[in-house]
């Protein structure tokens, strides 16, 4: 305003002050602007708690030999499931040049802390890979033409490997991350 | 000014058709950029656009952290202390939002002092202030209802007090009082309906806000001078680019000061006790609201008299809701004609009483009201001996300092053995602080009192003839002084 009357009076605009005052006020705030957009964007991702809560220890002892446990990490549900001996042998016999997701049953268990295999436990993810319903398995009694999991949705079926067989699911029950903290526990994360 | 004619033409085929059907870009050019604004605005007009910008705030970070809060009376502190430490910069937004309010409170006390001084709210704008009034009215509700949502101490105890001011009112307050909670106690229905309610209020204000500014609009913003426009050519500029401008760069000096709080000093306006929560066996020692609401505290508290059949408690709570009822009628109470109080030099006086009134009702607020204002000032206390003696109770009285406390020892080991002696201090009369409040809430209504009748007595100052002439008067006043016009 001061401008405004010293224009009247033959005064001139100081051009450097009123740049100062633009660049100032707008570097404040597309900078504070900028920053708060950064802030309310990555609030959204998961909370520490939340990425806390995506491992889990489960002690495999208590599973039932012949059927499995189910268990939910970060709330995504995870089969262990006790293989007997027969379906073991079931699983190694597959020719996996006629799967559809070729992996042998050996690629998809992890070493205990003696660096052997447990072949006895197998642990897969819970969601069918076609749009991830949660296959029916020994516990519900219908393990599907393969022995392993049926998927009631769309009908894909998985063998005792947890490996896709039949019907529309792409891709075979991925294999979590997981360790053994001992012989009897192991440490499943997202 | 709405009166003014629309300066939009339309460029282009499409904003020529769209003119005639929806005139939204002539309604955002009159509005927001040709607006005629008196060209002699201070930098206490930039209040509105910060408050504004304070709302805005409020809103988006309170949207944000509803979606991590939990309504409930199990989850709610846990979910705070959630957002503090695992959300992702949950610890900010929260930081932002509290200090928000107190941001938000400060500008508009700033907004409303200002508005008192320059005479704002007189005719033809008395709709305008008491729409601010509405808001003002709205966001204190907003506050109080915000407040208890971290289910802290001071949430609990404070929700408490203030429902339990509803229960002073004869005859419905109790069923009034268990309707507002939705049982006998606050309990979780009662922190969901005001989550419910403080998600809702803001939206409210927003919409009060758009009013606010539709009726500034009307007659146009007052100016310094008090004096309205008469020349829009010479009197007055386009909002965009001067206020726009101007407004932005007051609204980021503020925000740097709202940055200084928001990180460097986050809980220096809370309490720590909202840290602990919520237990209803146990009220904090010292219950104090949040400081914007201290003045109003003070005066509910500073009445401890009954006035006829009117009880102390009902009573207190008709002068807190009068303190801010009477903001409302406040255009009808100023009976001068002279609007700014550069020239009211009386009034002006008491302008500054005023907000010095206010400022001491908060500091009354902050305090235990037998606490002593000046503690040099307070004796020291009077040392009693209550004894039994033939049956009948009777005391004896000690002055001074340590020597009192040896000769009530001594006196007391005198006595015979079913006297059953006891020792009590009596602090010394002084001025304590509920003196001091019911003084100042004497002061602020007076102040309103007053400017009645200093209106119809006052002889105020020469009021330039235009606002064109004022300036023109100061810019040769200070030229002459050879002081930058500034």
């Amino acid at each position: 305003m001061t401008d405004q009357t010293s224009l009247e009076h033959g005064g001139a605009v100081d051009e450097d002050r009123r740049n100062f005052i633009h660049i100032a006020t707008g570097a404040a705030a597309f900078g504070g602007a900028a920053m708060f957009a950064w802030v309310a964007v990555d609030q959204w991702n998961p909370a520490a708690d939340t990425k806390a809560a995506s491992a889990l220890d489960v002690d495999i002892s208590k599973v039932p030999l012949g059927s499995e446990i189910r268990v939910l990490i970060g709330g995504k549900p995870f089969f262990i499931r006790h293989r007997t001996p027969a379906e073991i042998a079931a699983a190694e016999a597959v020719d996996i040049k006629t799967l559809r997701d070729p992996q042998t049953d050996d690629e998809r268990l992890r070493p205990m802390q003696n660096g052997e295999l447990n072949r006895a436990i197998l642990i897969t993810s819970g969601a069918c890979t076609h749009l991830g319903c949660v296959p029916v398995g020994p516990a519900q009694g219908n393990t599907g033409e393969y022995g392993g999991w049926y998927c009631p949705c769309h009908g894909s079926e998985y063998d005792t490997s947890g490996r896709i067989r039949k019907g529309p699911a792409p891709l075979n029950l991925p294999v979590p991350n997981y360790t053994y903290v001992s012989d009897t526990v192991v440490n499943i994360s997202l | 000014m709405s009166g003014h004619e629309s300066s939009y033409t339309p460029t282009n085929a499409f904003t020529r058709w769209l003119d005639t059907r929806l005139p939204i870009i002539r309604f955002a050019q009159d509005t927001a950029i040709n607006f005629p604004t008196p060209k002699n605005l201070n930098y206490w007009y930039t209040f509105g656009g910060i408050l504004a910008v304070c709302l805005a705030v409020q809103i988006i970070t309170g949207i944000i952290l509803a979606m991590h809060y939990e309504a409930s009376v199990n989850g709610a502190f846990a979910s705070v202390e959630r957002i503090m430490r695992d959300v992702p910069y949950g610890w900010l937004l929260r930081y932002i939002h509290a200090n928000g309010a107190s941001m938000f409170f400060l500008a508009v006390y700033i907004h409303m002092f200002r508005g008192l001084y320059y005479g704002s709210y007189k005719a033809p704008r008395e709709v305008l202030w008491i729409l601010g009034c509405v808001i003002y009215l709205l966001m204190m509700a907003t506050a109080f209802l915000g407040y208890m949502l971290p289910w802290g101490q001071m949430s609990f105890h404070g929700a408490n007090v203030i429902t339990g001011l509803f229960g002073a009112i004869p005859l419905i307050g109790e069923s009034l009082q268990t309707w507002i909670l939705g049982g006998p106690s606050i309990g979780n229905q009662t922190l969901q309906r005001f989550f419910s309610l403080h998600y809702l209020l803001p939206f409210m204000i927003a919409a009060v806000v758009i009013l606010h500014i539709w009726a500034l609009h009307v007659p146009g913003n007052n100016n310094p001078t008090g004096v309205e426009v008469q020349d829009v050519e010479k009197e007055t500029v386009p909002f965009h680019p001067y206020y726009t401008v101007k407004d932005a760069f007051a609204i980021v000096i503020y925000f740097l000061m709202f940055a200084l709080f928001v990180f460097y000093a986050p809980n220096v306006l809370g309490h720590a006790d909202n840290y602990v929560e919520a237990n209803p066996l146990v009220t904090p020692a010292h219950i104090v609201p949040e400081w914007y609401l201290l003045p109003f505290y003070a005066i509910l508290r500073a009445i401890t008299f009954d006035l006829g059949p009117i009880p102390a408690k009902l009573l207190g709570v008709i002068f807190m809701f009068a303190a801010i009822a009477v903001l409302f009628v406040l255009p009808w109470l100023d009976t001068s004609k002279v609007k700014s109080m550069r020239y009211r030099p009386v009034a002006k006086q008491f302008f500054f009483g005023f907000v010095a009134t206010c400022m001491l009702l908060g500091w009354c607020g902050a305090s235990v009201p037998t606490d002593p204002v000046i503690k040099a000032l307070q004796g020291q206390p009077t040392l009693v001996v209550t004894y039994t003696e033939n049956g009948s109770e009777v005391t004896s009285e000690y002055k001074g300092g340590g020597e009192a406390y040896e000769d009530a020892k001594s006196f007391m080991e005198t006595l015979p053995a079913d006297a059953s002696p006891s020792l009590s201090a009596v602090p010394a009369p002084t001025f304590q602080f509920k003196h001091l409040s019911l003084i100042l809430t004497f002061c602020y209504f007076g102040y309103f009192i007053i400017l009645f009748f200093i209106g119809l007595t006052e002889k105020p100052k020469d009021v330039p003839e235009s606002i064109h002439k004022s300036i023109l008067k100061r810019h040769k006043a200070s030229t002459a002084t050879a002081i930058p016009a500034e």
